[in-house]
């Protein structure tokens, strides 16, 4: 029994010795993100590598999963004769879930993978203290410049994103299902609110900088060497793919619940 | 009044969880002075060294640069005293993202707000001290050997010139040869500057070449120290056995089969 209750706190205390961690190092890396000097052409190396990179991944993402939701919502629909809301489906779809989701989802396996490797693999090789005696603070020069390139560069990634996912509907609904072109783009913003669009946006800020600060922190905290880095960017993936699916979750209800 | 140590560490304790590193370590450098503290792996040679640079914060002791306290100082001050460090790194630990000559400014430019023309030119001043061209300063870290990255290392640790240099294990992972280049870089380096070195090695031949007086460190303490040339006649078992090499002594490794 005393085992059992041993194992339990054991865990608890380590739920919040980790949460204490993360509330610190997020403190800390914000309070950086705002304070001046700012590492421009970091910053711009990093919107670079999260906006520009991305792209193709985030592009072929939301373009199959448009041409996949008019399909699917043509033959479900047809079942009550609702095929006149395909376009309506398609962009609600896009603009509030599918594009924020899909497009942090897949920002999260290659820049939150990536971040925490290199910044991992520059705490085992020690790079991270020679920033400290090179007089260059590691949270500003390392993890600030991450932040905001995430926090920027996702909606950005998303707003694209939506337009090819929309466009991708568009494709099969016209040239497959025999919508006819004029009718399907009338549709497609008959229903469509600022509200809509600007929900999706606000959840890709937040998954960017979710992503960025997940890769930040487990690369920085990584230890043991190549092990420990191959530790902490699953974690990064993981950790930053459950936190984009809980706050997707209170993001909606934030903007739509009534 | 007599000048205050360089550095001086007094009873300085540090341990991780169960695991004591250094139990009551005091140790003195003075000004233009060329310390080297000897002793085996896992005996707290480098923790020693990232408790003085504010990498590590020791529990207990005081560690004082310059005559000022460095424990419990504000990050603001902290940076301050910095500045006046340099420190080579046992693996060089180059920024693999950036080509060798912005390694080499790096202090310069992001550190002291150095232009980044004049810190280029100072890189390639600082390279040509270390016996390597300026073509070197376009390639990348990773394209150099590895007695050519501990060069960088060290026009690194000498770019922003600073009054006290930490070199740790200089010369490990280099053949004998490369590694009295170093040892006789690190020497001219040194009296350029007219810095004070602190340095870590458990390389005998290394230790003897640069250093003035030597420590040696064993289980978190110094326990035996003096001027390099009475290293042979310390009459320290400790000392003894590891200046010989010998697997019988006082010093047991933990050998597990």
């Amino acid at each position: 029994m005393l085992d059992f209750l041993a194992t339990i706190g054991r865990v608890i205390i380590a739920f919040l010795v980790t949460t204490g961690r993360l509330s610190l190092f997020t403190a800390q890396a914000v309070g950086h993100c705002v304070r001046p000097p700012f590492f421009f052409r970091l910053i711009l190396r990093q919107m670079v590598e999260i906006g520009y990179y991305s792209l193709p991944v985030v592009g072929l993402t939301t373009i199959f999963s448009g041409m996949v939701l008019a399909l699917q919502s043509y033959t479900g629909f047809a079942r009550f004769s609702a095929e006149g809301a395909v376009a309506t489906v398609v962009v609600l779809s896009m603009t509030r879930e599918l594009g924020p989701v899909l497009a942090g989802l897949m920002v999260a396996g290659r820049i939150g993978a990536a971040m925490a490797a290199e910044i991992g693999t520059m705490r085992v090789t020690e790079q991270i203290d020679a920033l400290t005696t090179l007089s260059t603070n590691p949270m500003k020069y390392l993890v600030a410049p991450r932040l905001i390139a995430g926090l920027t560069m996702l909606p950005i990634l998303v707003l694209v994103g939506d337009i090819i996912g929309i466009f991708g509907g568009y494709l099969i609904s016209v040239y497959k299902l025999g919508f006819n072109a004029a009718t399907y783009i009338t549709k497609t913003f008959e229903y469509l609110e600022t509200i809509d669009v600007v929900s999706g946006l606000v959840k890709a800020a937040v998954f960017g900088f979710l992503v960025t600060l997940m890769g930040c922190y487990h690369g920085y905290h990584s230890k043991g060497g190549a092990q420990g880095v191959g530790a902490a960017t699953t974690n990064a993936v993981v950790s930053a793919s459950i936190l984009i699916l809980v706050f997707n979750y209170f993001i909606t209800e934030l903007f739509f619940s009534r | 009044m007599t000048e205050a140590p360089k550095i001086e560490l007094r009873d300085v304790h540090k341990a991780f969880g169960p695991k004591v590193v250094l139990d009551g370590l005091s140790l003195t450098v003075g000004k233009g002075e060329s310390v080297v503290v000897i002793g085996g792996s896992g005996t707290g040679k480098s923790v020693m060294l990232k408790c003085v640079l504010g990498l590590l914060v020791p529990e207990k002791g005081s560690i004082k640069v310059d005559g000022q306290e460095v424990l419990g100082m504000d990050p603001a001050e902290r940076e301050e005293v910095l500045r006046k460090f340099g420190m080579l790194f046992q693996g060089s630990a180059l920024f693999d993202s950036l080509p060798v000559w912005e390694n080499v400014a790096f202090g310069l430019i992001q550190g002291r707000r150095m232009e980044r023309t004049k810190a280029r030119d100072k890189a390639i001043e600082k390279l040509a001290q270390v016996g390597l061209g300026p073509e070197v300063g376009e390639l990348s870290p990773a394209e150099l050997s590895g007695g050519m990255q501990k060069r960088v290392a060290l026009a690194r640790a000498i770019a922003a010139e600073p009054e006290i240099i930490f070199f740790d294990e200089p010369t490990t992972g280099l053949d004998p040869i490369m590694a009295d280049v170093i040892n006789n870089l690190i020497i001219k380096c040194v009296r350029e500057l007219g810095a004070s070195a602190l340095s870590i090695t458990h390389d005998m031949a290394s230790a003897r070449k640069i250093a003035d007086r030597i420590a040696m460190i064993y289980k978190g303490k110094i326990v035996w120290q003096g001027p390099t040339k009475t290293i042979d006649q310390s009459g320290n078992p400790y000392v003894d056995q590891f200046i010989h090499g010998r697997a019988e002594g006082p010093i047991k490794m933990e050998v597990k089969v």
